[in-house]
């Protein structure tokens, strides 16, 4: 019975966790080269409706991912011009750029599918079953028997870590957000990186947004994303800006998150409503009690001007 | 000794480039914004004259619609000058909405509370403890950039997630209403309520209120040692602790200054217009004072303006959804689209200063 219950916590736990990580790594690499980007919300959003939409009338799930990252990746390009070679401030383009998606999708949206959104069903990517290793007691339903989609988000952590830390790029990524006179100096070109940076953010984005709306709830609603840019955000300082990092404490959100499902089955008669409020409450309590002296890129937020 | 020399210049003609120049970004932005709206409705195959007229329509149409116009738009007044004031002090205050529902929120469970007391005593308690409910709300942002480093971007935004899952709560346990109907509350004492003057609009007594309180802010910025240290903090933060400010200190404040009157805007919007509280009680008020107070270069008089041009905007928009059928959240991405064309204008201006 129990072993149940932490099953399927762990199980729904980590479905709600893969955009979380997928996006916060992401912004990992932005705020690593220097970029804080807030508009993770509305890059999200925009991944989504174009997933959806492709997924719609391709009928291929694979298609939808595809053109959700691009979505992702164009809004960031837009972001990265801005702030980055325009050097307009970051916090208010991010801004921006959520009140745009959000504007945008919903617009389009209501436009295709009717002024009530018609519930929509898409062809969406399916659990795939690994055989042998899904008959292992109580991981193997939760790590082996997951949409296709999750495995490739497994495979984004090691690589993001092994990159930001063990390559030349990531040493490159990391000089330009601590400090990028210095970074110029050494020949390299701060604003490319940067900019690269934020195009992979977008693209992670996008791929999370198709995510959610593909693999995740099946269907797309105006504002499908619920704020899980904006948690992303906040995972990012709980993970101290590290891959692994972040993907446990995306894994511990997702949990606190599945929780109010597995309390609601149980009928305990605590209202569901505060088991809503608990993740944002947790991540509120971990960045107040567990920053561990862990300090920002140096240089996050600051627009670099060669001069 | 250096001889100081004053050119002083012509008054009149000064103030009028001024003025122009002031004018100039914001009505830039606002209209790239149009501009864009228009092309995606012509491009979705909307005619887009009509759809345009009735949203002008539907903002200033007629007495009814003026009104609701302006009803729409003392939150956003309120709430602009919440994000401006925080904005002007370098302080990113994005919890707006939070504040603004926690105060609200406040207003609610207070409200019986004060029952034995005097009409006038009761509403102005119920103020105020909206106030210092949205003050506490962002003061605890403020508290967490201080104390233990954490990014006020990140922290205003959880807080508006568990304000709202706070209102959600509320409405749905302690203080759903008698009639166990709707998850919203019961509505206000008749005494606790606003004046309603041109019924059946919802045009209320509070509503001169906003101006006065725009008034009240642009004085605080300009007019008191106050205002000046948070313009030096915000102009840079290293000179201003040079010169002996506590910087710190000063932020905090204009954290808790800036809730505060977020909460306002929600006391405001209980007793005046919607009477209860429920789960869809701001439609993200909070959320387009970013626009409203950046389109007014943070100026707290010309967020009047800018507060009305939304609030207009907002309203027809819901005509023109009506009417025409375009969706009003178009209107969103107008504010998208101002607030990054504001964004773009003010760095090439810092640019072409130095």
């Amino acid at each position: 019975m129990l072993l149940n219950v932490i099953e399927n916590l762990l199980r729904s736990g980590l479905k709600l966790a893969a955009p979380l990580w997928l996006t916060a790594t992401g912004e990992t690499f932005a705020e690593r080269s220097g970029v804080i980007n807030i508009g993770l919300e509305g890059m999200m959003l925009a991944g989504a409706f174009a997933g959806m939409i492709a997924g719609y009338y391709s009928a291929n799930p694979w298609l939808g991912l595809l053109a959700g990252v691009a979505a992702g990746a164009l809004l960031s390009a837009l972001f990265g011009a801005l702030t980055i070679y325009a050097a307009a401030d970051q916090i208010i383009v991010g801004a921006g750029i959520n009140l745009l998606a959000a504007g945008l999708t919903g617009f389009l949206f209501r436009r295709i599918f009717g002024v009530t959104g018609a519930a929509l069903t898409l062809a969406a990517f399916t659990p795939v079953k690994i055989p042998w290793l899904a008959d292992m007691p109580l991981l193997g339903s939760v790590c082996f028997e997951q949409p296709a989609l999750l495995y490739l988000a497994f495979a984004v952590i090691p690589l993001a870590a092994f990159v930001l830390k063990r390559t030349h790029l990531g040493l490159a990524i990391r000089a330009c957000g601590e400090h990028s006179a210095a970074a110029d100096t050494a020949g390299l070109n701060v604003l490319r990186m940067r900019l690269g940076c934020v195009l992979f953010c977008g693209a992670m984005c996008g791929a999370a947004g198709a995510y959610l709306s593909l693999a995740h709830a099946n269907t797309f609603v105006e504002g499908l994303t619920a704020g899980r840019g904006f948690i992303a955000l906040a995972l990012v300082i709980f993970g101290r800006w590290q891959p692994w990092g972040i993907f446990f404490a995306a894994i511990f959100f997702g949990c606190a998150n599945a929780l109010q499902f597995q309390f609601q089955a149980l009928g305990s008669g605590i209202p569901y409503q505060i088991f809503l409020m608990l993740p944002y409450v947790l991540t509120l309590l971990v960045l107040i009690f567990a920053r561990g002296g862990v300090k920002a890129p140096g240089e996050l937020g600051k627009a670099y001007r060669r001069g | 000794m250096h001889r100081i020399t004053v050119k002083v210049p012509n008054q009149m003609k000064r103030s009028f480039t001024t003025t122009l120049q002031v004018l100039a970004t914001p009505g830039l932005a606002f209209g790239v914004a149009t501009m864009i709206a228009a092309l995606l409705l012509w491009l979705n195959g909307y005619e887009v004259l009509p759809a345009l007229v009735a949203l002008v329509h539907g903002a200033f149409g007629s007495t009814y619609a003026i009104a609701e116009t302006v009803v729409r738009t003392v939150p956003l007044l309120i709430t602009g000058l919440a994000v401006a004031f925080a904005f002007r002090a370098g302080v990113w205050n994005i919890g707006a909405e939070g504040q603004l529902l926690f105060g609200a929120l406040t207003a609610i469970a207070v409200a019986p509370m004060l029952a034995a007391l005097p009409p006038y005593l009761r509403f102005f308690l119920l103020l105020l403890c909206s106030v210092g409910a949205g003050g506490l709300w962002a003061g605890l942002a403020g508290w967490m950039k201080l104390q233990r480093q954490v990014p006020e971007v990140v922290s205003t935004i959880l807080l508006n997630f568990i304000a709202l899952e706070l209102v959600r709560y509320a409405v749905h346990g302690p203080f759903m209403e008698a009639a166990q109907q709707f998850p919203q509350t019961d509505p206000l004492a008749p005494e606790l309520r606003l004046t309603r003057w041109l019924p059946p609009t919802r045009l209320h007594a509070g509503v001169w209120l906003a101006p006065a309180l725009a008034l009240l802010v642009h004085l605080l910025i300009r007019r008191t040692v106050f205002g000046f240290n948070l313009r030096a903090t915000a102009a840079n933060a290293t000179a201003a602790r040079f010169a002996a400010l506590h910087v710190a200190r000063i932020q905090l404040w204009s954290m808790a200054i800036s809730g505060a009157l977020a909460g306002f805007a929600g006391a405001m919007e209980l007793s005046g217009v919607t009477y209860r509280l429920y789960q869809n009680f701001s439609p993200g008020y909070g959320y387009t004072a970013i626009a409203v107070a950046l389109m007014a270069r943070l100026q707290p008089l010309a967020i009047i303006g800018t507060a009305l041009l939304f609030g207009a905007l907002e309203n027809g928009a819901l005509a023109m959804q009506r009417q025409a059928n375009v969706s009003a959240v178009i209107v969103n991405m107008m504010q998208g689209l101002v607030v990054l064309t504001i964004a773009v204008a003010g760095a090439l201006e810092l640019k072409r200063k130095t």
